[in-house]
Parts: structure tokens; C-alpha cells; sequence
């Protein structure tokens, strides 16, 4: 059996890992385009600040991991693939053949169109050469304009600020994170930063980038007039699934490549994973992208088994969720964190503190969650949404004080006795 | 033969020696707030509940990582955090469905029990045999897990 | 080090809140919690300054080891002249308020003057702030918790709270933390509630450190725990039946004090004893009591959470109490109940929940309304003071209708509100107050423990068997048995188990811990954590040495030797029943001989000498 992967981020990694060990004969190859060895994009931003060095991205620390496993890693680009002949066209020439193929080709950066994102000197921050060149560019003082305050946007903030540069923000939506935060979380987070000395612009549009004066670089030109001199522009306005090399083949493409609930695609012998993939979500019962890392890892494992047969593997669906660290002010959300249609909900807002929680609920289940500020136990937020766990009355306690969110799983869910032993 | 802690709320005064035997053996102060075990109380109904990590096999906490930070002690069975390679990017945390990985802000790491490497303090701390080390068999955690388990599972 | 070096200073009358390092030098002399908050008391206000005025201070201290693994290590102590009896007064306190204020950083916050408007202060680790208490003032203690927890949205900030009694002016008034741990004795609570403070609020997280040895540090804990699981009482009487163990053991011997200290055993004993706790109702087919909790690290758990019949009289239609919450020690038990003549577990339940509730302290909340009910049987309280309440011995609803009514400050309550001594002398008959230096006693009738007639005299703060519990070796045979109808030999006991318990009031350990442990258990504890020299002898001396400092301070305020003295009652009405049948408590033969083992003159004063030696 030759197992096949594209794509060498942490999905290709755990499945190609999974596979060894549910077939310890099988071949198992996993192609990806970078040079440097598996790693992860999440890092990025702590190997900006210095935290770790370029090796402590890297997904699998030890050198010979790969090959003590027997996989294949090889450098090189898929540029087609024949299902009929069941092969892979690489850009290096030549073709790999496959039994099973899975495409964990994740996403890259969008480039909006605005003039002048042509020039040189505006990166994304998405791979290891580009946190290279936002490294040179961001010295102390230097002015960078960040286009975007997504999750991308933000996890590279508190780098860029560390660094000491005179940094500005710029986003489209009304508050930060806008596709992970709701409307108060958001908005605190911006406040949060502009404390910290970042320049926030909500409801903002870059219209135009030009040359700039005054011995900048550029000058960035938004809807409302305002010019921003800037050193460095970094872009992270938005990320699409990589499946433009699977233009001609029979496999199914809507924002990502269409997967079943055993992560086989429209072809039987072919699977997808990851951002790629446009998988099961838990809480819309739709199928979407969700780009986000424990998404990849269930994905990566899921294919994996049923790539080795394993048909009894059937993704349940992956719960939408996000973490995220702005200047110190740590956020997260759940699932349905933007409420469900006729949900109730519960909330803690205490905007002097920088503490938000809130909670919305379906019936007496947790289907979604937002916290802000808050860092003790959030797992138990997706541990109630994913077992759909019934909280009878702990749900009004809960829209009593919501900090009580571990209580109320316990109180749910675990033999919590009486002190038996001695009486 | 693996050991776990086996952990019986209903032997739990709510003393919180464990807290503090976790935290002295992990940051060598005594902070309830840095413990990896902690205490609940379910004051209307006079009861208490001590709550761990369960060094469950599905490990969400380790795949979830990014960096490969979160490992297995092959002896001790335990999924350890190592802190020189731990990015603080806390992606465990929000997929431990337990809650029971949390963030360290002064060591911008995550921390998690690791079972003492084989010698829990907490168990040792505990006056009335509400935490004990056991063998893997007699915990009842088959029943916590099965429960996760149930709907967690990314698979069935 | 054990200690944080830290002391916060509030000015309430200004609204400022400072930082000031602990002065070292006392705390080498008096080491922490009621040794070092009342050096500071003596050093910083007039002896006989009016204790609800402004110039009074209240302190709220914790000791080296509050915080640690030491066992039972989270005790604080409130500090200040008490209102109920014009004395020092200094009230422990278990739960978890003390373990949070070290991890806060704080050895000790010094309240002063007093707030213009209700504050509360909220501290959380080096932030400190006085907080607009309007929403609270007005609520009882759960209600404000309840509030504050609300509004602070965190599951973890510990609160200490006073009632509308002590709004009120109620001079027995508690601070009560975590719902139902209280610093109960002298009125602490209504000077808080004079400050115009209605609660403390405490969040830490800093963590306890600065151990010396921590090697040494944690053998000596590890010992000291074994130590109290090996035990018989604190292994296994106490966690099984709280303090209430002792019941029917104190209705045995006859010191069981009853109906106002009349009689000295109780036919209603075993109705409200620890074992009655356990028995399961038939009414609602559970037992009162749910089950034992431990204060911050205390590995004895004595604590009683209960639950009240739902169709027991005093909860119908009253769901906020149909919860558990914190059930009946000894003291209370007797005190609302024997001293009442009530038998009503389940009323004495329902009271015990009020008094933490509204900050009351049960013993002398009973023991005045016991004193009231001896004044109604005489005539002298009539319906027309209680509105219609019989005051009848045995009566449940009186009991439970005057607590009502002194938590809300409302009708006879005011009356009661004043404490027995002030009630007696209001209704002509001061002699029927059973109290000393204007505090009632707790559960140990002199009569049948000779020895508590000497501590009860003599204690600093008014009757209170925590300031020398003979009880131990009289009753108990710990560290060994001496004859509880004797005399002989009390003086130098009495002397002895006062020092040492001031000694273990200084630490952050509970008092309770003396069942299993001797200062010989402690000492390394001590040793280990803290700086400088802690040998056996040292504490001992500094154990005498703050009870003369309380004992100077007293003097100064206005006590003299005419002072330590029991009523009359104890004195001269003998014992009708029991082993100490015929006996009345022989003070004179006692007082004398213990103020010449203290070192001080016929007329209660410490010699030069003595406090030559003792340094003060």
C-alpha cells in the first residue's frame, strides 16, 4: 500500500505518523513545497519576539524522527493530479504514484486588491521566509502598518510591539478579531491594544499603497483620508484553501475540496485534511473550512485511519475554536459563540478588568462560548459543547455567575459524592 | 504496570493540602492558585470534588500542540509539558475538553500534572485517601473517560 | 522567613491605603498573628479609648505559618478593644480568609479612623482599594457575599463580612468569612461595622514563600500531620463529630452549664449532640449533618456542614436555607441550646445558620437570651418588652424569634443586641449575667472544672475557654489528667495552658491542633519557617510575655484584680447533680496562688521584675 500526503503542515504530520502506525509495511510520502522541515506556522510569532529559534517551530524536534518512522518527506510542489492513473504530477518532474492519497495543502495568505500591494517590502506572515523578512523589517521605531486584525493579525501583534516598533493596526470590520470575537470582546481588545500603544483603526479600508515620502517607504493611503507613513507592511487580510493544482480532476471544490464524514473526497481513493478541507462542523452541522490547528490534527488522524481501512473512523465534526493571546489579554471562543437561533445566554462583562465571559446556550446545552481575560479551565468550554452535556440546573446558576463553568461540568457530569468515609 | 491517580470526592474534606503540596513541588511556593489540582466546592450541598488531568489516551492536549512541546513519559504514562520547547500558544488549552491545562502567565508556558514524575505530591499530601496513586485498573476513570468519550471522540 | 514583611495601612476617615514593611523587631518578640497585631494595638492606641470611636483600631493579622502546608496553617486573627467587654480582644478565625491575605502578600491590614460613607476594602495581591459599599450595607453577610461575588464574577475571592446586627450595634457582633467561619468573640464585628466597613474582600495569588529551611520545613509538617491522624481526637473524634464530640462527655462529668448556668447537666444533652447529628430523621430521611470540612490546610476537618429538616418549623417557605451550610460546633449547640433549655436540634440548627448569617456569637447570643429567660421567669422582662414573646426556658420558638430579631437589629433584639451583662443591669439583676469582664461564658461549668473558674477569671478577654482550655488535662488527661475537682496545682495549669496557647495564636495554627500536639510539635514547624531563634524556650517566654502585655493593657483600660472574678452563682450555689455535686467554684483558693506564678502583685499587676524579664 503506498500512502501518499500532500502537504507537510501539521495534518500531512499526524496523518503520515498515524498511518506508520496503523500500517507498519505500508509506504508512506509526504510532499511539501518549503524548505525547511515540517513546522508550524502557529510559531511564528514566538520565533519573532525570539522565544524560540527557527528549530523550535519545527513540528517533530528530533532530526531523524521522519526517517526512524519511515516517511518520506521530500521537497517538491504538486502541480496536477491523475486519479484515473492515480498519480501526482511534481513541478520538480516526474510523478508519484498513489494508493491512497491525502491533500493537506492548508491555506496561504490572500492579497486584496488594493494598489500598490505590488511593491516590494509588504509580506504576509504565513511561512518561515516571510517571518525572516518581518524580522529585518521590524527594528525599534520602525513604523509598520498591519492590514488586518484577524487572528493572523493579532497573534503577530504582540511580536511586532515586543520588537519595539511604532505599530498600526487597520481592519475592515468594526472591532477586532471580527470572525473570532463578538462585538464587547472585540472592542476590548482594541482598547486593550490602543492602551499598549498600538494605533487601532476599526471600520477602516486600506484603499491604497503608495511610495512613500519623507525617507519611509510607503505610504498608506485609508478610505477616511488618513496616510499612514510606514517602514513595513505586513498584509494578513484573509487566508484561501490551496486547491488550485486540482483544477481539471473529478475532486469537488466549493471553498475547500468537499469531504465526507470519513474525510474522503469526491474521489474514493482520495482524502483531504485540514485547512484544505472543507470538513464537518460540530455546531452548524455544515461543512466549512475551519483553518484552525486542533481542526488539522483531528483531521490529519481521521483520514489517516480511514485511509488504513479503518472505515468505523466517522468524524463526529470539530468544534469551531480559537485561542488567542493580544499584548497579554487572552481571548478565546467556542463554537456557536455567536448564538444560536432561539438560545438563551449568559454573560460576565467587567470592562475595567478586561473580563469577559459569555455563554449561549440551546435548551440547557453549552453550544458556544467567548471569554476574555479568563484562562483558568477554558477547555470545559469545548469538553460541554462537544458532550453536548445536559446541564439542567446548573444553567441557571450559570446565567447567575458564569465563572462557574467548572462547577457546573463537574456538577453535571462526575460522581461528586458525600464525604462518606468518615461519616 | 501504569498507575493513575485515583481521585474519591467523597473522601474530600476540601483541605487543599494537595493544592498546596502541587504547587510547592512544582514552583516551590505555596500557591493554591498555580496548582495543576484543584479543589471544588459545592457549598449548598456540602460536597467537594479534587480535579485533575486523567492522562486520558486520547491526549488532546498533545495532538493539539503545535510544537510538539506535550510528550508521553514512557514510564510513568503521563503527558508532560516540556517547558523549554512549550511556545505559550495555548492551543491546549482551549482543546483539553477537561480544563485541566492551564496557562502559567509568569512563565508564559502551559502546566499540567505530570504525576510528579511517579510520585504525586498531591496524593501524598492528602490526609483523608481522597487522591490516591493507584494501578490504572481501580481508578473508575474508565467511567470519567467513557463519558468524555462518548460524544468527544473525533471518531466513534 | 514566614512572614510577607508587609503591613497595610487604611486610613479610612482620609480613604488613603499604604504600604509600611513589618517591624521585625516585634516580630522577633511577639511572631505573628495575636502576639504581633496586639503589640502593634498597644504601641498605637490609648488603653482607654472608646472601643466604637474612631481612634479605636481593628487588625486583621495572620501568623508565619498561615498559608503553608503546616496543618490547620490558615488561621487570622481580628484585633482590637472590644466593645462587648472594654478589653483587648483578639478573635480567630478559620476558613480560608487568612491563607488568601498571605497569598495576597499581606502579614497584617491596620484599619483606622473611620470611613465617611459604608466602604468595603478589596484587595487583590498588591492592589488595594475601598470600594462603595452602599449596595451591601443593609444585607446580611450572605447576602452581601452572595453580592459581592456577583459583582466581582470571580468563584475565588474570599470574603469577610459583618451582619445588620452589628450595623445595628449589636455589641456581640462577628465577622463571619466564607459563610460560616467566624471571628466570633468581644464584638469584633461592630467595630468593623463602627468603621462604617462592612467587608473585606481578598483575592491572592502571589503565593506563601520565604521558608528558611524548606527541607526541614516540610519534615516538621509531614510529623505534626501524622501526629494529628494518629491521635484519637483529632484523628478521628473530631472529623467524625466536629466539636460536638464533646457533648455528652462535658454532661457526664457535670459541667455541663444549663438554663443560665443553673444547673450543671442537661436531660436534652444527647438530643443535640455530635451523634445526634448523624442519626437520620424520619421526617426527611436524612441526617442533619451532610458531612465534615477542613479551613484552609487543615488536615483535622472538624467543620459540621448540615442541613435543616425542610418541614421543620423555622425553614418552611424559606428555601434560602434548605442548603447546607456551616452546622453546630459544641459552643454553639450548648450555648443556644443547654443554656436555653432547648433540645430542638433542628431550631439550634436554624439558629446557628442566623448567627453566621448575621454575624452573631452564639455563645453569648445564648447565654443573654438564656439570661433573658431567667429575667422573664422572675417578672422582670415581661411580653410587653419581648412583643408578646414568651420567654419560657425549653422554648424553641423564643429562641429562634429572638435570634431573628437581634440579626435584624429589630424589637427585644435591640435588648438582646446589648449582651447579658448590659441586659442584667438594664433589668436590675446584674448578678445574672454569666459573664466576666462583660463576656459570657462558653461550655464548661467551673463547678465541675475547677480549673476554668481560674481561666474564666483571668482570661485577657473576658470568659473564654480559648485562652487556657484546662479542660484538656482535666478532662481530657492532655497532656495529662489532673482532677477537675481539685484546686490544687490549677494555678501553675492554668498559667501554663495560657502562655502556650498565646504562643499558638502567634503561628497561623488552630488552637484545636492542642488535642494531639504540645508547643513540642510546633516549635520545629516554627523553627523551620521562620528566621531567628524559635527555641521551645523562646516561645514559651514570648507566650508570657503577651499574655502580660493583654493583661498591661487591661490594667491601663481600667481592669483591676476586683475584675477576675466569676458571678456569684458559680461561686456559691453548689452543683445539684453529678460528680461535682456540693461544689462551687473555689476561685479564692486559686487567685492568689496565680498571681504569684505570674510574677505579679495581690492586686493583678505584673511585678517590675516581670517585666524586666519579659521585656516590657
Amino acid at each position: 500500500m503506498k500512502h501518499l500526503i500532500i502537504g507537510a503542515g501539521p495534518s500531512g504530520v499526524i496523518a503520515a505518523e498515524t498511518l506508520r502506525k496503523l500500517q507498519p509495511e505500508a509506504s508512506v510520502t509526504i510532499v511539501g513545497d518549503e524548505p525547511e522541515p515540517p513546522y508550524s506556522r502557529m510559531a511564528l510569532p514566538y520565533l519573532l519576539i525570539g522565544k524560540i529559534g527557527e528549530e523550535g517551530t519545527y513540528l517533530r524536534k528530533d532530526a531523524g524522527h521522519f526517517d526512524g518512522l519511515r516517511i518520506d518527506v521530500r521537497r517538491d510542489r504538486v502541480t496536477g493530479v491523475d486519479t484515473a492513473a492515480r498519480k501526482v504530477q511534481l513541478a520538480g518532474g516526474g510523478a508519484l504514484p498513489y494508493d491512497r492519497l491525502l491533500i493537506a495543502t492548508g491555506s496561504r495568505p490572500v492579497s486584496p486588491p488594493i494598489p500598490g500591494m505590488d511593491l516590494s517590502g509588504i509580506y504576509p506572515c504565513w511561512t518561515l521566509a516571510d517571518a525572516r523578512h518581518i524580522a529585518r523589517g521590524a527594528v525599534p521605531g520602525a513604523k509598520v502598518v498591519l492590514m488586518g486584525a484577524g487572528f493572523i493579525g493579532c497573534i503577530i501583534l504582540e511580536a511586532l510591539a515586543k520588537r519595539g516598533v511604532d505599530l498600526t493596526v487597520v481592519e475592515m470590520a468594526d472591532r477586532m478579531v471580527p470572525r473570532m470575537m463578538d462585538n464587547i470582546a472585540g472592542n476590548l481588545i482594541k482598547k486593550w491594544c490602543e492602551a499598549k500603544g498600538v494605533h487601532v483603526h476599526t471600520s477602516a479600508k486600506v484603499v491604497a499603497i503608495e511610495p512613500g515620502t519623507g525617507g519611509r517607504q510607503f505610504a498608506v493611503r485609508l478610505d477616511s483620508g488618513t496616510v499612514l507613513a510606514a517602514d513595513l507592511i505586513i498584509s494578513a487580510t484573509g487566508v484561501r484553501s490551496n486547491v488550485e493544482f486540482l483544477q481539471g480532476s473529478d475532486i469537488r471544490i466549493d471553498h475547500g475540496i468537499l469531504i465526507d464524514r470519513q474525510m474522503r473526497t469526491s474521489n474514493p481513493d482520495v482524502y483531504a485534511a485540514g485547512d484544505v478541507a472543507q470538513g464537518l462542523d460540530f455546531s452548524t452541522g455544515e461543512y466549512s473550512v475551519q483553518a484552525i490547528q486542533p481542526t488539522a490534527a483531528d483531521h490529519g488522524q481521521l483520514a489517516a485511519r480511514n485511509m488504513a481501512g479503518r472505515r468505523e473512523a466517522i468524524h463526529r465534526g470539530s468544534v469551531n475554536m480559537n485561542v488567542l493571546d493580544t499584548l497579554g489579554l487572552i481571548s478565546s471562543s467556542f463554537g456557536l459563540w455567536m448564538g444560536a437561533k432561539d438560545g438563551d445566554s449568559a454573560e460576565l462583562c467587567d470592562p475595567g478588568r478586561y473580563r469577559y465571559l459569555n455563554l449561549q446556550f440551546e435548551d440547557d446545552v453549552l453550544v458556544g462560548a467567548t471569554s476574555l481575560g479568563l484562562t483558568e479551565h477554558v477547555g470545559v468550554l469545548r469538553g460541554l459543547i462537544q458532550t453536548r452535556t445536559r446541564l439542567r440546573g446548573w444553567k441557571e446558576r450559570l446565567q447567575e455567575d458564569p465563572t462557574r463553568v467548572m462547577e457546573a461540568y463537574l456538577g453535571s457530569t462526575q460522581a461528586v459524592g458525600f464525604n462518606a468515609g468518615l461519616i | 504496570m501504569l498507575r493513575a491517580l485515583k481521585l474519591e470526592p467523597e473522601r474530600c474534606t476540601g483541605c487543599l493540602q494537595c493544592e498546596m503540596a502541587c504547587s510547592f513541588e512544582n514552583e516551590q511556593l505555596f500557591n493554591p492558585s498555580k496548582s495543576r489540582i484543584k479543589v471544588f466546592n459545592f457549598h449548598d450541598d456540602g460536597r467537594f470534588a479534587p480535579y485533575t488531568c486523567t492522562q486520558c489516551a486520547e491526549a488532546w492536549c498533545l495532538h493539539s500542540c503545535p510544537v510538539e512541546a506535550i510528550v508521553i513519559n514512557a514510564r510513568t504514562g503521563a503527558k508532560e509539558v516540556l517547558e523549554d520547547i512549550c511556545v505559550g500558544c495555548k492551543v491546549c488549552t482551549i482543546a483539553c475538553p477537561f480544563g485541566t491545562v492551564n496557562y502559567n502567565h509568569d512563565t508564559g508556558k502551559v502546566q499540567k500534572c505530570d504525576l510528579c514524575g511517579g510520585q504525586p505530591a498531591c496524593a501524598e499530601a492528602c490526609p483523608t485517601g481522597a487522591i490516591t496513586y493507584v494501578d490504572i485498573d481501580q481508578t473508575g476513570l474508565d467511567r470519567m473517560r467513557a463519558h468524555a468519550q462518548r460524544s468527544l471522540g473525533a471518531s466513534a | 522567613m514566614g512572614w510577607t514583611r508587609n503591613v497595610m495601612r487604611v486610613n479610612l476617615t482620609a480613604g488613603t491605603i499604604k504600604r509600611e514593611p513589618l517591624n521585625m523587631d516585634w516580630a522577633s518578640q511577639y511572631l505573628g498573628q495575636r502576639g504581633l497585631a496586639s503589640k502593634y494595638l498597644v504601641e498605637e492606641i490609648d488603653p482607654k479609648v472608646d472601643p466604637l470611636s474612631p481612634e479605636n483600631k481593628l487588625i486583621f493579622t495572620t501568623g508565619p505559618l498561615t498559608g503553608t502546608m503546616a496543618s490547620t496553617g490558615g488561621r487570622y486573627s481580628v484585633v482590637t478593644k472590644g466593645p462587648l467587654t472594654g478589653a483587648i480582644a483578639c478573635s480567630n478565625s478559620g476558613g480560608f480568609m487568612g491563607a488568601e491575605l498571605k497569598n495576597a502578600g499581606w502579614d497584617m491590614i491596620i484599619c483606622e479612623g473611620k470611613s465617611p460613607k459604608p466602604v468595603y476594602l478589596y484587595v487583590e495581591n498588591d492592589h488595594a482599594e475601598l470600594m462603595d459599599a452602599s449596595g451591601i450595607w443593609g444585607k446580611s453577610i450572605w447576602d452581601a457575599d452572595h453580592i459581592l461575588h456577583a459583582r466581582h464574577q470571580d468563584p475565588l475571592i474570599r470574603i469577610a463580612a459583618v451582619g445588620r446586627a452589628a450595623e445595628q450595634g449589636c455589641l456581640f457582633s462577628a465577622i463571619v468569612n466564607d459563610l460560616h467561619r467566624a471571628a466570633g468573640r468581644s464584638g469584633v464585628g461592630t467595630v468593623m461595622a463602627s468603621k462604617n466597613v462592612k467587608a473585606l474582600v481578598v483575592r491572592g495569588t502571589k503565593g506563601v514563600g520565604n521558608i528558611k529551611d524548606p527541607k526541614a520545613f516540610m519534615q516538621a509538617v509531614n510529623a505534626g500531620k501524622k501526629v494529628l491522624a494518629d491521635n484519637a481526637v483529632t484523628g478521628q473524634g473530631l472529623p467524625k463529630y466536629g466539636t460536638q464530640v464533646l457533648m455528652n462527655v462535658i454532661n457526664e462529668i457535670g459541667a455541663m452549664p444549663t438554663r443560665n448556668m443553673r444547673e450543671v447537666q442537661f436531660e436534652g444533652a444527647s438530643k443535640i449532640s455530635g451523634e445526634a447529628m448523624h442519626e437520620v430523621r424520619a421526617s426527611d430521611g436524612r441526617a442533619n449533618l451532610v458531612t465534615n470540612a477542613a479551613c484552609f490546610g487543615c488536615t483535622i476537618a472538624c467543620g459540621r456542614i448540615s442541613v435543616i429538616d425542610k418541614n421543620h418549623y423555622t425553614i418552611v417557605n424559606k428555601p434560602q436555607y434548605w442548603g447546607a451550610s456551616g452546622g453546630l460546633e459544641y459552643e454553639a449547640a450548648w450555648a443556644l441550646g443547654s443554656d436555653t433549655g432547648v433540645s430542638d436540634l433542628e431550631a439550634l440548627t436554624y439558629a446557628n445558620f442566623l448567627c453566621n448569617e448575621d454575624g452573631l456569637d452564639p455563645i453569648t447570643l445564648g447565654s443573654t437570651i438564656a439570661a433573658a429567660m431567667e429575667l422573664y421567669e422572675t417578672g422582670l422582662i415581661t411580653r410587653e418588652h419581648t412583643g408578646g414573646l414568651e420567654l419560657k426556658f425549653g422554648s424553641a420558638e423564643a429562641l429562634t424569634k429572638l435570634t431573628e430579631l437581634t440579626c435584624r437589629g429589630e424589637g427585644f433584639g435591640r435588648d438582646i443586641g446589648l449582651g447579658s451583662k448590659r441586659l442584667c443591669e438594664k433589668y436590675g439583676r446584674p448578678e445574672l449575667s454569666m459573664s466576666v469582664k462583660g463576656l459570657e461564658f462558653p461550655a464548661y461549668d467551673p463547678r465541675g472544672i475547677q480549673g476554668m473558674g481560674l481561666a474564666y477569671a483571668t482570661s485577657n478577654r473576658g470568659a473564654c475557654h480559648l485562652r487556657g482550655y484546662t479542660v484538656a488535662s482535666e478532662v481530657l488527661g492532655i497532656p495529662v489528667k489532673t482532677d477537675p475537682l481539685v484546686t490544687d496545682g490549677k494555678a501553675e495549669l492554668v498559667k501554663a495552658f495560657q502562655d502556650a496557647t498565646s504562643v499558638v495564636d502567634s503561628t497561623g495554627l488552630c488552637v484545636f491542633t492542642t488535642f494531639a500536639w504540645t508547643l513540642n510539635d510546633i516549635q520545629p514547624q516554627i523553627a523551620a519557617a521562620c528566621e531567628g531563634d524559635w527555641s521551645l524556650e523562646k516561645l514559651l517566654e514570648m507566650g508570657e510575655r503577651i499574655w502580660n502585655m493583654e493583661r498591661m493593657f487591661n490594667n491601663a483600660a481600667g481592669f483591676t484584680a476586683k475584675d477576675d472574678t466569676l458571678p456569684g452563682r458559680l461561686l456559691s450555689e453548689a452543683a445539684q447533680t453529678g460528680p461535682a455535686k456540693g461544689k462551687a467554684n473555689d476561685l479564692h483558693k486559686m487567685l492568689p496562688e496565680y498571681y504569684r506564678v505570674r510574677g505579679w502583685t495581690p492586686e493583678g499587676e505584673p511585678l517590675q521584675a516581670t517585666r524586666t524579664r519579659l521585656g516590657l
